[in-house]
């Protein structure tokens, strides 16, 4: 096949990427959009084989790694749990960010295969450009790795932080773009091993100070992060089907991070230097005088319910680490049969990335037009008669509207208190990730519910019946 | 002077950068989990420069360094392909309307 065919072609399977990302703008089109992605990527891997066109030796090995990987690929899909999504997206991020680098070393080692000159004697362009898929994809897969064991529950959530940590990552980064210039001065391997050995570490060093409920960002981050790795492996490679969707992926993850950041009304910046809730414990201690709280059982939730005209339900994290949603489907259905308006409220930073919590509602049967997202339903707190608060916490304390000296202050929240009544689902009384106590817990018109978030939601359907 | 056809992969990538952009932004926020994971499967198309690398080894060098890099990445792709489709598709399926009243 021809170099300006197969580019042609390329070109086309960029554009069904791009209509697969535009298939998401509905739930009706997007599973068109994900089959156009799938053409896509057929074209591009089959135009591949046949620009190649040597079908010796080499052919028979690439195809039994493309089985065994897209085999391993295909029983993840489906064996993984709704629960498990966070960590499956951080897992896969590591996984493009591993293949950036290793596409970026054989194409250094073997440079005639792609064009880019001799060993040796490479492309200065060339060499900026897959140091830098390199150098990005290396961070990308340490970092995924971190997120990963973070979201998994194998490393401590809490944000891990030392002295003078943000001064060795800026002395690392640095580091590679110094390295990359020796690289292109003297072409040696030794500098390119070191790039991607310095990343390695940057991308660890990076996501660690980072807390658990931060993740939302974090996930989205690299997201992008895999994106730009992508990219840059295009700009080696000459191939704009990989440039094109490296730019889609790159800013895609960089607007779901702008959209997290704003969720919490944190700058990118304060996210990813970290270290929250270490900093603010001072605002904690201040307001730990025992207030009274009115407890309640499941038979009084299902009282206040019953007789209620209109419930607004708020998933929050809780939820998805009870596995609550099946029960929560449940008790909403034996509330639609006494006729009562059910929705559902989803805070942009709910769980632990974008869309986590709808998800997880889409996988329980709860139909996408009973939930929405903040703006669209902040004012019916007004008129509904109870809230139901499921795993959330911070995304509801009103102190973010109210008290300036207050780390979340600014934050947009569901405005739960507006509510005649307002019933928490929660194991203990203990403050959100952010480490501040959350007002509501005292209001009059809160009755706690301290248990299991699935426990109580079944007890309470016993309750109902 | 001709132009560099580097400048010309710029553009592309400016543009696509824009065209990204807005596309994003009109994707609506409860499917921004499928979009995580179809992002992952297309960024995985990554496999062209792994594929190129595996198919270039004569009989004698098939297991090349540069060879045996290249067919890592064809697995590590082909994983985030399969997987980041398929799972995609699982959630998809999983979004439904509220069925009308009869």
């Amino acid at each position: 096949m021809s170099e300006n065919l197969s580019a042609i072609f390329y070109l086309i399977s960029g554009i069904l990427f791009i209509l697969a990302l535009r298939g998401l703008s509905s739930p009706e089109t997007s599973r068109r959009g994900n089959f156009f992605g799938i053409l896509g990527m057929i074209i591009a891997i089959t135009v591949t084989f046949l620009s190649v066109g040597n079908f010796s030796s080499g052919f028979i090995y690439v195809l039994i790694f493309l089985l065994v990987g897209g085999l391993i690929g295909a029983f993840i899909a489906y064996k993984i749990p709704m629960t498990a999504m966070p960590e499956l997206v951080a897992a896969f991020h590591s996984l493009v960010g591993l293949a950036a680098v290793f596409v970026a070393i054989s194409a250094f080692l073997n440079p005639e295969a792609f064009g880019l000159g001799s060993q040796g004697n490479i492309k200065i362009g060339s060499l900026i450009e897959m140091s830098i898929g390199a150098a990005v994809g290396a961070i990308t897969f340490s970092g995924s790795i971190i997120a990963f064991l973070k979201l998994r529950g194998i490393m401590s959530g809490s944000p891990i932080t030392f002295k003078g940590q943000h001064y060795i990552n800026l002395l690392l980064g640095l580091s590679i773009i110094i390295l990359i210039y020796y690289l292109c001065a003297t072409q040696s391997e030794s500098f390119f091993w070191r790039i991607i050995t310095i990343s390695f570490l940057l991308g660890l060093l990076l996501i660690i100070p980072i807390g658990g409920a931060d993740m939302p960002v974090v996930i989205s981050m690299l997201n992008s992060y895999s994106g730009w790795a992508a990219a840059g492996i295009g700009f080696t490679l000459e191939n704009s089907a990989l440039i094109i969707t490296g730019a889609l992926v790159g800013s895609s993850g960089a607007i779901l991070s702008y959209i997290m950041c704003k969720g919490m009304n944190r700058s990118f910046f304060n996210v990813i230097l970290g270290g929250f809730g270490v900093v603010e414990k001072t605002s904690l201690s201040k307001g730990k005088e025992k207030k009274p709280v009115k407890r309640g059982n499941a038979e009084d939730a299902a009282f206040l319910m019953k007789n209620a005209s209109s419930v607004i339900i708020v998933p929050g994290y809780g939820m998805a680490v009870a596995q609550a949603q099946h029960a929560l489907r449940e008790m909403v259905d034996t509330l639609k049969k006494n006729d009562i308006k059910v929705s559902y409220a989803i805070h942009p930073v709910a769980g632990r990335m974008p869309g986590h919590m709808n998800v997880l509602l889409a996988e329980a049967n709860v139909p996408y037009d009973e939930v929405f997202e903040l703006e669209e339903i902040n004012n019916d707190f007004a008129n509904a008669d109870v809230a139901f608060v499921i795993g959330a916490n911070d995304v509801t304390n009103p102190v973010a509207k109210t008290d300036p000296q207050s780390p979340i202050y600014g934050m947009p929240v569901l405005d739960v208190e507006k509510c005649k009544s307002v019933l928490f689902v929660k194991r203990s009384l203990s403050p959100g990730y952010a480490g501040v106590d959350n007002e509501l817990f005292y209001r009059d018109n809160t009755l706690m519910l301290f248990a299991d978030a699935k426990k109580m939601t079944e007890e309470i359907i016993k309750n109902l019946n | 002077m001709e132009i560099d056809p580097f400048i010309f992969r710029l553009s592309i990538f400016i543009l696509s950068i824009f065209i990204g952009y807005y596309v994003v932004w009109s994707v609506t926020p409860s499917l921004h989990t499928p979009l995580m994971s179809v992002t992952n499967a297309i960024s995985s198309v990554i496999i062209v420069g792994a594929i190129i690398a595996g198919l270039s080894g004569n009989s004698e060098s098939i297991f090349s360094t540069s060879n045996i890099f290249g067919f890592l990445a064809i697995s590590l792709a082909a994983i985030n392909i399969f997987g980041g489709f398929l799972v995609t598709q699982r959630m998809l399926q999983m979004y439904k309307k509220k069925k009308k009243k009869k």
